[in-house]
């Protein structure tokens, strides 16, 4: 049952405020992509065991998005950031490593 | 192996059971297999023991990094049905549970199938049309299947409220033939004819590389040395996307918590399984007369078999809505297991793209019933390099566009 | 034979006795009784029958452990199976039944299995039962099934509500015992909000039956005084009959407290289930003795030490005469000095250990003169439905029977084990601690919170720390650690309660006595009572290679009862250890699941049932809906009329007859359900031709255009009318069904990918009701409302305007779903109601009808307008309905277009949008499928196509319907097989779908 912070509306709440939407930080692939590169955006998955950048919206709250990077085998969360980012703020990523030395980003 | 009757037993009373042997060697792993199987569940075995005895492949491992059935075999609702809405699914799942029917008598093993009867509920307008449209397909596809009224359901489950009142139910697709098993005993005995076959169970032996040279594979690296082969299966479920992630490819797959739970046992009230999609949750009761109910899964990537009490909450609340006398039984235990879900929540059977190393995975919440068809197919896969069970399931279909979808017609669930 | 002594019972109030019937025998106890311990005053010893043999099962232990007391408890809407009787307390009027019998608990049938017991060892039934096939279904299993289940399935409908209850906490202290009060203290003291919960109705736990003092008082004084002081802080919440049931992710505790299980007929919630967010958590939780592995450790009168001294001490009940004591640590040896001190007999003390001890309990125990005899077990226990005496040895041997003693109650105690369930819910875990033989809690890796550091510490016996003053220091420690860690200050000097310190000699494990026990010995040694595992069944399962302690317990069903292994694991596990030779940490522990303690289901799903079981969404007009005839269809948590009856009417002639009237004349629809969302700034038409697949940014204001929506992976999710309101604002209709999951996509899009693009988009579906105004009639309908001009020169279809009708200020889309002359017309969402009232009175001479959904459905597909959730099941693309002409070529990009590149979705051979007749005029089934020729590879028959909705059409007054079907479009006249499900083949010609006004003149004058 996670506990989670919305950086949108600073709410902290209950899970069944939230709702969660999978891997973040993805490329949209439109017309003229590859089939590999259109292929990977929808559905390729990194499913990592360890540290997990995904999206979430504050769905019974203030409606709006963002990120969490989340420990999938803990549950421990690093930390929300804005969903209007293509990359993890460094603030985020010091805190990952802080907590996970040995922590690689998935290529 | 010491075949397994009621004779065995009286004898081995006698002299108070010091006789009985191992169920299945405690193996050690030899240097080179011609195929390894990563994954002593209930798929994994189930392959191992069609490459042997359908194929006469018998020089194999099977290599599960904790115990042997220990991940969702152990850990699921036990529901077996075939009735599924698209062609390649009923195909698969009709195999399979048509080897459920003989499983016990195969293996010399009671896994105890009991085909009491499976109920879907229809509860909106759209599920009645839904599970219609499935009952017309199964005829074609060789699935018996029917669409039942409501004054029926309640005489297949009298324990059940029909008459909502918010959600009254409209009628039901039932498949008299689908069921329960005991889903240990289903790991177990595989486990025990593949040891007898001559292959290899070990037990906690961890996968912790893939060799390849050439873009075949060669072997795998363990926590107990390399171990060569020229064919590998990679059927560990929710763990499928780390292992890919070590064969060089990506998986169109996340892992999600299932939970399920089971009520104190009570004297036997309830015949058959019914499953209510529209309100989320899933009934049946076991042989030990536990109320075992399930209900839908986080919506979050997680791999710590616990999941969120909410979830709890919304299948028990469901339930004691259509089962009125649940509502003062007790929970006895809640558990979670981790499911992989594809992109179209259909299974991938397939080969991977190094040559060599076949995969099996995206069961989602319905694993179970599909252990023996899945290992019937698999084996059929690798030994021979296609099987028309598994065309359709391969995982180029997402590249493709081709979907194998079930939620048309009964949402998501076992 | 048990009895109520004449002195004694510290929690009793025998100025208050209560009458109760057990298996409807009247008997007589007291306020403050447990069933328990009142069956016990009342000569009760025998309480049910075991799972598996139906052995005569009594008392084992005095509280949530108990593996055997379980019964029926009360009738009607109040009953309760499985109840245990030593968590239930006695109140006035109680009816209880004994479990697990027939015809009686005397006199049990089913025992029979108890005499075959040899025949049936663990696992037993993977072994046999396999022959014929069939036998298992139809013979074996109903068998199982009928001597398996515990208590009688409940018949009536639950008379009792329940709540839910959210609390939010710095430390939250599961159990009031010594430690939980003290660590709540501790805490409070330092400024924490502190919310500290018992299970039973008692503070103070079991130290005050251990005697001993604390500060120089005795432990009850001492409990007062605590319970005083934290009842007069505001930062403390206290609650009793309040277990601790689970804990779960980032510190959510789900506690239950059960309110009126002790005074059932009072008003209010039975249970209520509490959710508790605690920013740490305390479990001081206590720690359970562990039964001894002996021959006949099953017969009645054979029972925890310490439960014994509960009935003594706290219910002034003794469990026999003569008590045979036997333990392998000193703490039984307080049973014996509190069984003396009632007036009772001790004939001896069987101690395992070898050399006599020094410490001061045995000295006690010597001193009141009791026989100790060291070095000493048990080798079996005499009796059947009760214990008469029992036959002892050697530990060390092999169970050579040295001697008899005659006794009626056995005290065992094999040493204790924390209570570690809390901590390992959420992944604590555990060491072993050779010294007590027990698994403690691994403080260096309890379960971590959401920033990734403990959020559970333990407190006294449950850290595994069993003497007073220990249990108190360990409990201040845990109470200032959390404090501290939550950044609160405990005032200087404060420190730990100080306890007279009592030595104790060291404990010997054992795990089976006598350690050389035989086969036969071991076969009557229980290890888990309720399921009937005995130490040779655990045994019997390492021997065929289920070593895992997972396979061990699944194997055996060790632990899987109701007490789900309070009492049995750890011993069974140790056996487990010494069949495979090697030590109890690498054999290690199954996983502790949630709840603590079995909780009701009832409980667990709250206030939400019956009525307001799920939220239900009205419409303005729903209440006019429900009181003229509304049969209603549930669409989301929306109820939409289906059919308006009337009297003596079908249902099915309802919809003939609202099809009817709305083609000749005048219907009225309910359509506020549809979704209706705001789409607004200077990029919203750019957006907007990313949603849709057509072209909305050319849209002209004043102008309506039908758009489809496509998910990323090309499949058709929505449709629905869109109209420009002004330069930079469009209104997009919706489905009902996607009127949230399209906003929500819409979002989506606009937060997560082109967040710097300027729309804003507002659900306003809420905000109107919209009524569908259609037939021949409509027309005059509204020019009779008056107010504005509805002609076709003013408002030309699909074109929309603002205006009056009526008085009430309206905006009507001149747009039609039905193929007839149509308006829906919005207002706000007060007017409705008013609106629709004034529409059917100006429609009385025009001949209006409110009509329902499935005339709606029927309407649209005599013109063959695709319905999503008919024609779409997730499955389908544009494409495949016909629809080429919505999908703009003029565009790079729209959601969905790169998806249907793909190789399937362009694939010729994709089924495809028609209309099909059937050769005899009747209706096809719903959801049938054409059959080609032949089968497939799998032995499937071949399909090519699917009705995908069809009905009787008043109108042509014949079965019409849609469906897709493979090169369907080039196939026109053919006819194609549809067998049904009634043994029929329908047989239908493929024609085009639209059957009625295929100019569509109807929608347009």
């Amino acid at each position: 049952m996670l506990n989670i912070h919305c950086p949108n509306c600073g709410v902290t709440a209950e899970e069944t405020e939230f709702h969660a939407h999978g891997e973040a930080h993805l490329t949209r692939f439109g017309p003229g992509a590859s089939d590999d590169d259109f292929e990977s955006y929808l559905f390729m998955r990194a499913n990592p065991k360890g540290v997990h950048f995904e999206r979430w919206r504050h769905q019974n709250g203030c409606g709006k998005w963002f990120h969490m990077a989340r420990c999938t085998m803990t549950l421990e969360i690093f930390g929300t950031y804005s969903a209007q980012t293509t990359e993890p703020p460094q603030d985020i990523l010091d805190r990952i490593r802080a907590r996970r030395p040995d922590w690689n980003p998935h290529p | 192996m010491k075949k397994y009757s009621v004779f065995a037993v009286a004898r081995e009373a006698m002299r108070h059971h010091t006789g009985w042997t191992r169920a299945w060697r405690d193996a050690q792993p030899k240097k080179r297999y011609d195929a390894i199987i990563i994954g002593a569940g209930g798929h994994g075995l189930a392959t191992a023991y069609y490459l042997g005895k359908n194929f006469g492949i018998t020089n194999v491992a099977i290599l599960e990094k904790g115990w042997l059935g220990g991940g969702n075999t152990g850990r699921n609702t036990t529901i077996i049905r075939s009735n599924y809405l698209q062609d390649p699914s009923a195909a698969i799942y009709e195999k399979s549970r048509s080897l459920y029917e003989t499983m016990s008598q195969d293996l010399n093993y009671n896994v105890m199938f009991s085909p009491r009867g499976v109920i879907m509920l229809a509860q909106t307008e759209h599920e009645v049309r839904g599970y219609k449209r499935t009952a017309h397909a199964n005829a074609l596809q060789g699935v018996t299947t029917e669409w039942i009224t409501p004054a029926r359901v309640k005489e297949l489950c009298p324990i059940m409220n029909i008459d909502g009142p918010r959600y009254p139910v409209l009628g039901g697709l039932w498949q008299a033939r689908g069921g329960t098993a005991r889903h240990d005993a289903v790991a177990w005995g595989y486990a025990r004819a593949c040891s007898d076959m001559g292959m290899d169970v070990i037990q906690k032996c961890e996968v912790t590389g893939i060799r390849a040279e050439g873009g075949k594979v060669v072997g795998v690296s363990t926590n107990r040395g390399d171990i060569d082969c020229d064919k590998l299966g990679m059927v560990v479920a929710g763990h499928s996307g780390h292992l890919a992630d070590m064969a060089g490819f990506r998986l169109p797959v996340e892992s999600v918590a299932l939970q399920a739970l089971v009520s104190e046992p009570i004297k036997p009230c309830m015949d058959i399984v019914v499953m209510a999609n529209t309100v989320h949750g899933y009934m049946s009761q076991s042989d030990k007369g536990e109320m075992v109910i399930g209900g839908g899964t986080d919506g979050y990537n997680n791999y710590t078999q616990r999941g969120s009490f909410h979830h709890i909450e919304e299948t028990v609340r469901a339930l004691v809505e259509t089962f009125p006398m649940i509502s003062r039984l007790k929970m006895l235990r809640q558990w979670g297991g981790i499911v992989d879900v594809t992109g179209d929540r259909s299974p991938i059977l397939s080969k991977t793209p190094v040559d060599g190393i076949f995969i099996n995975c995206g069961w989602g919440t319905g694993g179970f019933k599909a252990i023996p068809g899945s290992g019937w197919a698999m084996a059929e896969l690798m030994a021979k390099g296609r099987s028309p069970l598994t065309d359709a399931f391969g995982m180029e279909r997402f590249r493709e566009g081709r979907f194998i979808d079930e939620s048309v017609a009964a949402g998501v669930a076992h | 034979m048990s009895t109520r002594l004449a002195n004694g019972g510290r929690l009793l109030n025998t100025d208050r006795p209560l009458n109760f019937t057990f298996n409807g025998k009247q008997m007589r106890g007291y306020a403050g009784d447990t069933l328990a311990s009142a069956l016990l005053a009342n000569g009760q010893m025998m309480v049910g029958r075991s799972f598996k043999y139906h052995r005569p099962r009594g008392l084992v232990a005095s509280g949530a452990e108990e593996p055997n007391g379980l019964v029926n408890l009360g009738s009607e809407g109040k009953f309760e199976p499985n109840a245990r009787v030593t968590t239930t307390e006695l109140f006035e009027g109680l009816k209880a039944e004994s479990q697990n019998h027939w015809p009686s608990l005397e006199f049990d049938v089913g025992a029979i299995n108890a005499k075959l017991s040899r025949f049936l060892p663990a696992g037993f039934y993977y072994k046999m039962f396999m022959y014929p096939q069939a036998a298992w279904k139809h013979v074996y299993e109903p068998i199982i099934r009928k001597s398996a289940g515990l208590g009688k399935a409940p018949q009536a409908r639950d008379d009792d509500t329940y709540e839910h209850f959210y609390a939010f906490c710095d430390v939250l202290v599961i159990g009031g015992g010594v430690a939980g009060l003290t660590a709540a203290r501790t805490a409070a003291r330092a400024g924490a909000q502190v919310m500290l919960v018992e299970q039973t109705e008692h503070w103070g736990g079991r130290a005050p039956v251990d005697g001993g003092s604390i500060d120089g008082k005795p432990v009850d004084n001492f409990v007062e005084e605590i319970l005083s002081e934290l009842k007069s802080l505001d930062n403390v919440q206290l609650r009793t009959r309040t277990m601790g049931a689970g804990v779960y992710d980032h510190g959510y505790v789900t506690c239950y407290e059960r309110l009126r299980d002790h005074a059932p007929d009072t008003p209010g919630p039975r249970h209520r289930l509490w959710r508790v967010r605690a920013a740490h958590v305390v479990t001081a939780t206590g720690a359970l003795e562990r039964p001894l592995s002996f021959a006949g450790n099953d017969i009645p009168g054979v029972m925890l030490a310490s439960a014994m001294r509960d009935y003594v001490v706290n219910y002034g009940v003794s469990t026999g005469d003569r008590t045979v004591v036997v333990t392998n640590n000193d703490n039984a040896y307080l049973t014996a000095i509190s069984l003396k001190h009632a007036g009772l007999d001790v004939p001896a003390i069987l101690d395992t250990r070898a050399l006599p001890q020094d410490s001061e309990l045995v000295a006690q125990a010597r001193a009141l003169g009791i026989r100790i005899l060291m070095g000493h077990a048990i080798s079996s226990v005499k009796g059947t439905k009760r214990v008469t005496g029992v036959a002892i040895c050697s530990q060390a041997g092999e169970g050579a029977v040295l001697e008899e003693i005659p006794c009626d109650a056995v005290a065992m105690s094999g040493g204790w084990s924390p209570v570690v369930h809390l901590w390992s819910h959420c992944g604590g875990k555990l060491v072993w601690n050779a010294e007590k033989a027990c698994f403690s809690p691994d403080v260096d890796n309890p379960p971590k919170g959401a920033d990734g550091m403990g959020f559970v510490t333990t407190a006294g016996s449950a850290s595994g720390v069993f003497a007073l003053d220990d249990v108190l220091c360990d409990a201040h420690a845990a109470g200032d650690g959390v404090a501290t860690t939550l950044d609160f200050k405990l005032p200087k000097g404060d420190s730990a309660p100080k306890a007279t310190r009592r030595e104790e000699a060291p404990l010997m494990p054992v795990w089976m006595m006598p350690q050389g026990a035989s086969v036969k010995l071991r076969e009557k040694a229980w290890l888990d009572y309720q399921n009937d595992v005995k130490v040779s069944d655990v045994r019997l399962a390492a021997q065929e290679g289920f070593v895992s302690v997972e396979h061990t317990k699944r194997y055996t069903t060790l632990g899987m009862a109701t007490d789900q292994g309070k009492l049995s694991n750890i011993n069974g596990l140790a056996t487990l250890a010494g069949a495979l030779d090697t030590d109890i940490p690498s054999v290690g522990t199954t996983t502790f699941r949630p709840p603590y303690h079995p909780i009701a289901m009832a409980a667990i799903g709250g206030e939400a049932r019956g009525d307001v079981f799920q939220p239900i969404r009205r419409t303005p007009l729903h209440n006019w809906h429900e009181a003229n005839g509304a049969e209603f269809e549930p669409v989301g948590q929306w109820r939409r009329p289906y059919a308006f009856k009337r009297a003596g009417e079908s249902t099915h002639d309802a919809v003939m007859r609202e099809v009817k009237n709305t083609r000749e004349k005048l219907g009225l629809l309910d359509a506020s359900t549809l979704g209706k969302l705001l789409v607004k700034g200077p990029d919203a038409g750019r957006f907007l031709d990313m949603l849709y697949t057509n072209m909305m940014s050319t849209l002209k204001p004043g102008k309506c255009r039908y758009g489809l929506m496509c998910s990323e992976n090309g499949f058709l999710i929505d449709d629905g009318v869109v109209a420009r309101i002004d330069e930079d604002t469009w209104l997009c209709h919706t489905t009902t069904g996607g009127a949230d999951s399209i906003h929500a996509h819409m979002e989506e899009w606009l937060q997560t990918e082109w967040w710097d693009w300027k729309v804003h988009v507002a659900n306003l579906t809420e905000q109107y009701a919209q009524v569908a105004v259609v037939g021949p009639n409509a027309r005059t309908a509204l020019e009779n409302l008056g107010g504005m001009d509805v002609s076709r020169e003013a408002l030309g279809f699909m074109e929309w305007t603002d205006g009056t009708l009526g008085g009430f200020p309206v905006r009507v889309y001149r747009i039609s779903f039905s193929g007839e002359l149509s308006y829906e017309i919005a207002v706000e969402a007060s007017h409705g109601q008013a609106f629709w009232d004034a529409l059917m009175a100006v429609g009385a001479d025009l001949g209006v009808m409110p009509y329902g959904t499935e005339c709606l459905h029927i309407l649209r597909a005599e013109k063959g307008f695709i319905m999503i959730g008919d024609e779409t099941d997730g499955t389908v693309i544009p494409q495949d309905l016909g629809l080429h002409w919505a999908l703009s070529k003029k565009k790079d990009d729209y959601l969905g277009k790169r998806a249907q590149a793909r190789s399937h979705m362009a694939d010729p051979n994709r089924w495809k949008l028609v209309g099909l007749e059937t050769v005899d005029g009747s209706t096809l089934p719903d959801g049938a499928y054409a059959v080609g020729a032949g089968t497939n590879e799998n032995g499937q028959r071949n399909m090519i196509g699917r009705v995908t909705s069809t009905y009787h059409s008043p109108t042509l007054d014949r079965g019409i319907a849609m469906g897709l079907v493979l090169h369907g479009p080039d196939r026109m006249g053919e006819v194609i097989d549809f067998p049904g499900t009634d043994g029929k083949t329908y047989q239908a010609r493929i024609v085009d779908p639209v059957f009625y006004d295929k100019e569509g003149e109807k929608q347009n004058v």
